[in-house]
């Protein structure tokens, strides 16, 4: 594929800035190393933090929703109006509350991003679990904490787990593009829009090449922790069956 | 003393509501130990409720349930009876020996108690072999033999069965009523035992109760008398014969 990408450049020969080649976007990622890595760090490190935060909200939240009546009552139509909410949107709006190169604004977007998907899997999972496993507890006398801990949130975790590489490249998406209004200047996407600005093309996309590893990092480091998690899934075991009565 | 009491049950769900349901009306039904009832019916005779209300996952309406000469709550409590459902209802991120230890976990037994007595259940199951895989890795007959082991892992007195064999195939079924007579006989457990499959109930039990629909009633009691159970059973005049009787009973109860 980037052969064909270089390959087309070349052959078309469009103005730099509608597609620079892939061996520039490298060699700017290379030459401009050091102000990406800093980039990648401010904004992985936001990305990361926001990322945990959201997840440990919404996991808590769905918790909370799924053992008792009242949270459900408070929590979810909180929550699915925070769903309706264009979170990208209040960023400028938030980097007014906390000052305009702050962090925690952005955190705080992709923390909110991230919340809603995650919430609506886990409480999923927590909540379709089979009709009689849960009569099977209840002919053992288990408590409901019991069946929480012992059937609602083992059948929840192939749901989170889902809902993790989901939330991961939103992440991303989330700190980036909240960026772009504001946050610290050593960010990527500062970095994006600057030389985007400058017409440095090359260095723009390499930026986008550092959000890209990234995202790619988180998922590869849910995809093990998944799969150290729940080895016995279908989705990781696959589904061999032995045949015979 | 008999090992269920059932006295004037009832059972109405949303009473005094638009969607009032009678599903059991006055039933009395005294099951001794060891003994193994069947309860079968059209589907509406609240034989499923029935055997919810004897477990104490629903309490009745009017009247009471003894288990073991305990109220039925109390003996949910004690853990004095074995659940088996339609679906085996094994827990997948268990292994096969800790989804039958999970009743032993429960109840406090020590590892090493847990472990005996799981790999004494997968024997009586004839699954020695399986402790270590997961429930996904078996086939459904053998998914619904592990569920029966696991109801019988803390050696209960009566053993409860909603159609536990409903959806396997007939020869994988067949095998089934074999092991579970076979099981019966070794632990002398009282079974109660749901099914909507005429055959299955004369080749199991010692007496085939008839249910009729809205509201659930018995309608009928059905004395089974075929000894000891071999292959040959199921080719067995007597064994036709209370085929038949069963047949006639359910079509009168459904007014063919």
């Amino acid at each position: 594929m980037f052969g064909f990408w270089e390959g087309a450049l070349a052959v078309f020969e469009p103005d730099g800035f509608v597609l620079p080649p892939p061996s520039e976007i490298v060699g700017a990622f290379f030459d401009d190393f050091d102000r990406i890595f800093t980039g990648a760090r401010v904004t992985g490190f936001i990305i990361v933090t926001g990322l945990i935060a959201g997840a440990i909200a919404a996991m808590v939240a769905a918790l909370l929703v799924t053992r008792f009546r009242l949270a459900s009552e408070i929590i979810t139509p909180l929550a699915v109006a925070i769903s309706a909410i264009p979170i990208i949107a209040l960023a400028p709006i938030f980097q007014n509350w906390f000052g305009l190169v702050s962090s925690r604004p952005n955190q705080l977007i992709v923390a909110l991003l991230v919340f809603f998907p995650i919430f609506i899997n886990t409480t999923k999972g927590l909540s379709q679990v089979e009709a009689s496993q849960i009569e099977l507890m209840e002919s053992y006398a288990a408590s409901k904490s019991t069946i929480m801990r012992e059937v609602r949130i083992p059948n929840a975790l192939p749901f989170v787990f889902t809902s993790l590489k989901l939330a991961s490249s939103l992440a991303v998406i989330a700190a980036i593009v909240a960026e772009y209004f504001g946050g610290r200047q050593d960010a990527l996407g500062n970095l994006i829009t600057g030389n985007a600005g400058l017409a440095r093309y090359a260095e723009a996309w390499a930026a986008v090449l550092a959000g890209t590893i990234i995202g790619t990092i988180l998922y590869v480091l849910v995809v093990v922790a998944e799969r150290r998690t729940i080895p016995w899934h279908s989705s990781i075991r696959g589904t061999e069956t032995t045949s015979g009565g | 003393m008999s090992a269920v009491e059932i006295r004037n049950v009832s059972k109405i769900f949303n009473r005094g509501r638009a969607n009032e349901v009678h599903a059991i009306d006055d039933v009395d039904l005294a099951i001794e130990s060891g003994e193994f009832v069947t309860l079968i019916g059209p589907s509406g005779c609240g034989k499923s409720t029935l055997l919810r209300l004897v477990a104490s996952l629903l309490s009745p309406s009017e009247g009471a349930i003894t288990v073991a000469g305990k109220s039925a709550e109390q003996a949910r409590l004690d853990q004095d009876y074995g659940m088996a459902f339609q679906r085996a209802g094994l827990f997948e991120w268990r292994t096969v020996a800790k989804n039958i230890e999970l009743p032993l976990e429960l109840m406090g037994w020590n590892r090493a108690d847990r472990r005996r007595r799981s790999a004494e259940m997968l024997e009586l199951v004839k699954l020695p072999e399986f402790g270590d895989h997961h429930p996904a890795e078996l086939s459904g007959g053998m998914q619904q033999r592990i569920a029966i082991a696991r109801s019988l892992a803390f050696n209960p007195s009566l053993l409860l069965m909603d159609e536990p064999f409903g959806a396997l195939d007939e020869m994988t079924r067949e095998h089934m009523q074999t092991e579970l007579l076979r099981i019966w006989e070794e632990t002398a457990t009282t079974v109660v035992f749901v099914t909507h499959s005429i055959p299955e109930a004369v080749i199991l039990s010692n007496r085939v109760v008839v249910m009729s629909p809205r509201p659930g009633k018995i309608s009928e009691i059905i004395p089974i008398d075929l000894g000891e159970r071999s292959d040959d059973t199921r080719e067995d005049p007597e064994f036709f014969k209370g085929v038949t009787r069963v047949r006639e009973a359910l079509r009168a109860v459904e007014g063919l």
